[in-house]
């Protein structure tokens, strides 16, 4: 029998884009625990990236601020809360809406939270104007689950 | 990011050897964007062979050369994608202007040189 067991981790580091890679590498690697498939690892470290992008370029619009990561890990699930302390967003509809962007000069193609959305199985925002957003993603690991049921 | 050009077909060709995200398509931008106006291929074509990871920044600088080369006339394309990076671009819709294409159709000689 598989050993099933829980687990947190916190991790703090600047809003610097360089960070990015370190962020999903480092949550990928957290989340091995869970023995999850390759395509769902791929599908978290997509999240994050884009959550942690998010933090970047619109919450400390690349002024420097701290992003938080904490990440739970469940029998069969993760859930991964990013936050940062910046502007926070205007409208949170809004900013759901696939291709939406308020930074096309960036080049941005406004499919961050449509991707965070297709790949997690749950997402959460929370924003206050001034005060900062945190996105909440949560994902069954299905290898996991199965094994439950078989046992 | 390796970069050929083959004068005979007009083509240019993008070799990415890096995950591609915010940090780094800045990088990649800049280095594409000189190298297509330098010279104006009629085909521009991405190589993710070397690939191992996209998120949706990638989908914007793709459309960014896209945009950049039509107004000079030419086409872009993409090819070596491996199925996570398929995933993201299916989702974004960016395929219907920048389509996966078969090496072969391309001229799979010219990508090896490329190497």
């Amino acid at each position: 029998m598989k050993n099933v067991y829980e687990n947190e981790m916190k991790l703090e580091f600047l809003s610097k884009s360089n960070n990015e890679s370190f962020a999903r590498i480092t949550i990928a690697a957290f989340v091995a625990q869970l023995d999850p498939t390759i395509e769902e690892i791929s599908d978290i470290k997509t999240a994050v990236s884009e959550a942690v992008t998010n933090c970047i370029i619109h919450g400390y619009e690349e002024k420097e601020g701290t992003v938080k990561i904490e990440c739970k890990l469940f029998a069969n699930s993760i859930e991964i809360e990013i936050s940062d302390n910046g502007k926070g967003i205007e409208n949170v509809e809004k900013a759901r809406q696939a291709l939406y962007t308020s930074k096309p000069e960036l080049e941005r193609s406004g499919m961050g939270f449509t991707i965070m959305e297709s790949f997690m199985d749950e997402v959460k925002i929370e924003s206050v104007l001034g005060l900062g957003t945190k996105v909440t993603m949560k994902k069954m690991i299905k290898a996991n689950v199965e094994q439950e049921i078989k046992i | 990011m390796q970069v050929k050009y083959i004068k005979e077909d007009k083509q240019l060709i993008f070799k990415i050897d890096e995950e591609i995200d915010h940090h780094s398509s800045e990088k990649i931008r800049k280095r594409a964007d000189y190298e297509i106006q330098v010279h104006i291929p009629k085909k521009l074509i991405f190589d993710f062979e070397h690939v191992t990871f996209m998120d949706s920044s990638g989908i914007g600088m793709l459309i960014g050369r896209y945009k950049l080369l039509s107004m000079f006339g030419g086409k872009t394309s993409i090819v070596n994608v491996n199925a996570p990076i398929k995933k993201v671009l299916e989702m974004s819709g960016v395929l219907k202007l920048i389509p996966i294409e078969e090496i072969e159709n391309i001229g799979g000689n010219n990508l090896e040189k490329c190497i």
